[in-house]
């Protein structure tokens, strides 16, 4: 019981950590996308700025962890009020659910790094 | 003139039951406990409900009227009538024992699971502890001690309603009371035991409990605390 509520409680704080960090992350996410769009930055103009810079390299790969650490803790979350499925199942749902993040978010991330037009 | 009369539906039954109608005429500051009564005294005494002081200290009297929770004794009609009806049924997320009276059991062993009693750390040989009224701890305390546990809030969550488990805003309230109580010395068994999801980091601060307490006390607040408290025993690695 008591590992229980540790485990919990570390899980919470991941959390809102984690929200602490997408709040930055989506910030200045949104604020490169109004300035590509506004600029009228072609495709080829954002790869050039973007593919083989560690900055923005380092950057993606906070947000993405962070919103694989973020989402799925929610969706456990949700599914434990929201549904009858035990807790065990909730966890490895939860957990896949991260990884698939996870994967696609990286899948991205390098395509962008290593994109050359 | 004919007299006004309010159409009151009153839950009959327990888990399984319906919606029993009755007529009740309608008086000067009539509170909804006057129309309960009224049905037990004049129309049908077989009526169970539960009520003692009448006047908003017991909190025994709560029920559900027009769909929210409250203490029926301090709540008037034409405060709540809708349409000239009134609705009336028992506390939500409790066992209903029989038409608007609910099994408490459940509430009040949460209030013991979540360590809602002092443990004392003086002798009667010490001297009596020194508690400003100024001191910042004993105003925390101060503003969740005017509980008197009529379930109003823990019907009103949702939380409770989703998780069986969860603690519930009324047991934490008096928690947090304890945690800022200096001459308490059950601290770390208590944050424990309030820690995890069916505890303080189950609570969605929805505020539903702040929005019905009828003593206008604030359990999302004392619960909050509790959250800042648990952080600060898992990183301390006293979890």
């Amino acid at each position: 019981m008591e590992n229980v509520a540790r485990s919990e409680t570390w899980l919470w704080l991941a959390q809102r950590v984690s929200a602490m960090v997408l709040a930055v992350c989506v910030i200045v996410h949104i604020a490169t996308m109004i300035y590509a769009v506004q600029q009228g930055l072609s495709t080829a103009a954002i790869s050039a700025r973007i593919s083989g810079n560690l900055m923005w390299l380092g950057f993606y790969t906070t947000f993405v962890a962070a919103v694989s650490i973020h989402a799925p803790i929610g969706v456990r979350t949700v599914l434990l009020e929201a549904t009858e499925l035990p807790q065990k199942r909730v966890g490895l749902l939860a957990m896949l659910f991260g990884l698939f993040i996870l994967v696609l978010g990286f899948r991205a991330i390098f395509g962008l790094y290593g994109m050359s037009l | 003139m004919a007299e006004e009369m309010i159409k009151v539906s009153v839950w009959r039954g327990d888990a399984e039951g319906e919606f029993v109608e009755f007529d009740v005429p309608r008086q000067e500051s009539q509170t909804v406990l006057d129309v309960v009564t009224h049905i037990q005294r004049h129309v049908d005494p077989t009526l169970s409900y539960r009520f003692a002081c009448r006047v908003g200290v017991c909190g025994s009297c709560a029920m559900t009227v027009n769909g929210k929770a409250r203490w029926t004794c301090r709540s008037h009609v034409s405060n709540v009538i809708e349409d000239g009806r009134i609705e009336i049924r028992p506390l939500e997320s409790l066992p209903v024992v029989k038409d608007l009276v609910v099994d408490m059991t459940d509430f009040f062993d949460k209030w013991a699971k979540a360590k809602g009693s002092f443990v004392p750390t003086a002798t009667r040989n010490d001297e009596m502890a020194e508690v400003s009224p100024r001191d910042k701890q004993r105003r925390l305390a101060d503003a969740g001690i005017e509980c008197i546990g009529c379930g109003v809030c823990y019907a009103t969550c949702d939380v409770v309603k989703w998780k069986p488990d969860y603690l519930g805003p009324a047991a934490m309230n008096r928690s947090w009371t304890l945690v800022n109580d200096v001459r308490d010395g059950g601290n770390e068994e208590r944050i424990r035991a309030i820690a995890g999801d069916d505890g303080c980091l189950g609570c969605h601060s929805q505020q539903g409990c702040v929005e019905r307490c009828p003593q206008k006390l604030n359990p999302t607040m004392a619960i909050a605390g509790l959250k800042r408290e648990t952080i600060r025993a898992a990183i301390k690695g006293k979890l």
